[in-house]
């Protein structure tokens, strides 16, 4: 049998974190995408467009998360396409996190007043110009600390994709206690690496937050 | 012939009938000063008049744009219409400046220079010249005000709309907003405005409508309706506000 | 497509599915009340107890809060029998559960008791109160008062969250959803059909606080 030293252990889980942070900025970005578009149609006040959107979010809130990879993962094999754990992890992600997004972004653009809309209307924009110019330039500054605090949720949701085999820091951790039987090391350091990765996100999210406070 | 035409116009919310079949001409150089009670449906019926509302029988012509139905070009009936607000409503992310050049360069595609140039006459016509980038937040709130109009005239309209405009102002910065609306009424603007200030109502405005429960109670000329108003609910009303 | 979802074949399978969603709702229950005691007991810790206090329960958050909860659960699983702690499937799961809503609860609880105003402590005091009644009394009940929508919309995350306990064998819906799996090969029906009965409890959850809060706190 192989002998893993720790500095074997640890540089091999820092090989995995890198898929772990390309998954999370790949969900994210477009998650971010994928929540923008909502978020024009969450607001919008075309019936139809908001009854669709509130069901979605409905959905992806409502349902755990790894349910969604076990759906995306068997869902696309229905019409024969080949998927690969990345792909359906990907996927799912996305989805999941545009979810959460355009709930939290829709928050902050229901607290601008309404006589921003109201004004802007006044002046013949249309509604993609009042969100553009309007609306989105002053809810994005409220929407910074939140949807930095949501990327925390982000990275610690791919933890779930080792489980539909994609090889980040959660299945390495896996592969390398089946291979040394050291799980008291192996997840210590997973959860260490996790906790560096997460934390200055989360402080930074607290330290935007109080910003805002004190702006106001 | 008439800029705004409004033809026997009903608006409900929900159960509420708020407008109750109003009919309203007003022709180019008017200054319609509308007056009532709280509640008559004045704010109501401005909001109709571009479109901020949506009303469920009668017409609204505004310079030839119907306002009303499925199609309505509301965005072409706005370039015409402007509205002033009694909260003003600036952009707070935008200097002065960029309030007045905003729907100039979005809505009109007009060179950013040239808007620029627009702003700084119509802000200059309002009082405010030095004041170009200055933020919203660091105006009084006759100042916020008067950026509001300026707002509204950059787009050069035919019929500005004005809801109660000095309401939420301190008493001693009513005077410089009416100020500034007198000027453009005696400009030859056309002006609808719907307010509390009676004096500037008589002297200012060329024709007067009195709202009573969702309909014109009474119109005519300020002067000879308020020395001699008809109706025992203008009588009330007149007498109420101590003119 | 040409594939035909066939969930009649989940039918002789709808014991097992059951079972699991009922594990899962007990799961929930129990950690929601342990998770939510031991999260009043870090908040109010954190800010009356001894500073030393305060910063264990202020690791023990922050540890919680920024790793994943499958890392959690399997650091309780596999590695705490390496030290010599040895847990079934079952109360490994209550306990990373547990453990998890705890962290999140802390946090929520600490800044309900941080919005209460320090004058209606002086009252309670110049009442003769006692300091644990002050707490009880009148910190607590307000600060409960003040988080409950975001207690309540942690607890459903936390229920949707359980589905990883099924990694360790632990026997929840999403445990009986892959051994259904396992048996008839109708992967993708068996999951939705999971996931819509998630979606069922969340939403049946949701509701469920909704009204709970209105008769805890109907006064006011
Ligand atoms: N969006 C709305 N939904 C429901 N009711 C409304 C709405 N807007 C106005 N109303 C109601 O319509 C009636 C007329 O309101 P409106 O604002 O037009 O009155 P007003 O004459 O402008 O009064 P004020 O002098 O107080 O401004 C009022 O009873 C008001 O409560
Ligand atoms: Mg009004």
């Amino acid at each position: 049998m192989l002998q893993f030293s720790f500095w074997d252990i640890l540089s091999n889980l820092l090989i995995a974190t890198q898929w772990t942070i390309v998954l999370s900025l790949i969900a994210f970005v477009c998650g971010g995408v994928v929540g923008l578009i909502l978020l024009f149609m969450r607001v919008s006040g075309v019936t139809p467009l908001e009854w669709f959107t509130k069901g979605y979010i409905e959905f992806f809130q409502g349902t755990p998360l790894l349910m969604q990879l076990f759906l995306f993962f068997f869902g696309i094999a229905l019409f024969g396409v080949e998927v690969s754990p990345w792909m359906a992890a990907t996927l799912a992600l996305t989805f999941w996190t545009s979810a959460f997004l355009t709930e939290i972004w829709r928050g902050c653009v229901d607290s601008i007043p309404k006589g921003q809309w109201e004004a802007s209307s006044s002046l013949a924009l249309t509604y993609i110009e009042q969100m553009r110019y309007v609306i989105l330039p002053q809810a994005s500054r409220i929407a910074v600390a939140p949807t930095v605090g949501f990327s925390v949720q982000v990275v610690k949701g791919t933890a779930l994709a080792s489980i539909i085999g994609f090889v980040e820091l959660t299945k390495a951790g896996t592969m390398l206690n089946n291979a040394t039987f050291r799980p008291f090391l192996v997840y210590s350091l997973v959860a260490l690496i996790y906790f560096c990765l997460c934390y200055p996100l989360s402080w930074g999210a607290k330290k935007l937050e109080g910003r805002l406070n004190v702006a106001r | 012939m008439s800029l705004v035409s409004i033809r026997d116009v009903r608006k409900s919310f929900g159960e509420l009938e708020v407008l109750k079949g109003v009919s309203l001409e007003v022709a180019k150089g008017d200054v319609v000063a509308i007056i009532g009670r709280s509640g008559s449906g004045k704010s109501t019926l401005l909001r109709c008049i571009n479109g901020l509302e949506t009303y469920q029988a009668g017409s609204i012509l505004a310079d030839g744009i119907e306002v009303g139905g499925l199609h309505a070009n509301l965005r072409e009936l706005r370039r015409h219409v402007g509205m002033v607000f009694q909260q003003f409503n600036l952009f707070p992310h935008l200097t002065v400046a960029e309030n007045v050049m905003l729907a100039q360069t979005v809505v009109n595609k007009t060179p950013k220079k040239e808007a620029r140039d627009t702003a700084a006459e119509v802000l200059a016509k309002v009082g405010l010249s030095e004041k170009m980038d200055a933020w919203p937040s660091q105006l009084s709130g006759g100042q916020q005000q008067r950026v509001a109009i300026a707002r509204s005239l950059a787009m050069r309209p035919k019929v500005l709309l004005c809801d109660e405009i000095t309401s939420a102002l301190d008493p001693e910065l009513v005077n410089e907003v009416l100020r500034v609306v007198e000027q453009l009424a005696k400009e030859g603007m056309t002006l609808i405005l719907v307010t509390h200030e009676m004096r500037f109502a008589r002297d200012v405005g060329t024709n007067l409508v009195f709202m009573h429960h969702g309909k014109v109670h009474e119109t005519g000329a300020p002067k000879e309706v308020f020395a001699a108003p008809k109706t025992p609910e203008l009588q009330q009303f007149v007498a109420g506000t101590g003119h | 497509m040409t594939y035909k979802l066939q969930f009649a074949e989940l039918l002789p399978y709808w014991d097992v599915l059951l079972q699991g969603l009922i594990f899962t709702i007990i799961l929930t229950l129990v950690s929601t009340a342990a998770g939510i005691a031991v999260g009043t007991a870090g908040a109010s810790l954190r800010t009356f107890g001894p500073k030393w206090a305060g910063a264990i329960v202020t690791t023990y958050v922050e540890l919680i809060r920024n790793t994943p909860f499958i890392v959690q659960l399997f650091f309780i699983f596999f590695g705490l029998p390496a030290a010599g702690v040895m847990l079934s499937e079952t109360t490994a799961a209550f306990l990373a559960m547990t453990i998890n809503l705890g962290a999140y609860s802390t946090e929520i609880i600490r800044a309900g008791i941080q919005a209460v105003p320090k004058g209606h402590v002086d009252a309670g005091v110049s009442l003769a109160m006692t300091k644990w009644e002050v707490l009880r009394h009148i910190i607590l009940n307000q600060a409960f008062r003040k988080i409950y929508p975001a207690l309540s919309s942690q607890i459903i995350i936390v229920m949707l969250g359980s589905a990883v306990v099924s990694q360790i064998s632990a026997q929840d819906l999403t445990y009986a959803a892959n051994f259904v799996a396992s048996r008839n090969f109708r992967n993708f029906e068996v999951y939705l059909l999971a996931a819509l009965a998630y979606l069922l409890l969340a939403m049946l959850t949701r509701s469920l606080l909704r009204g709970l809060g209105r008769v805890i706190f109907k006064a006011k």
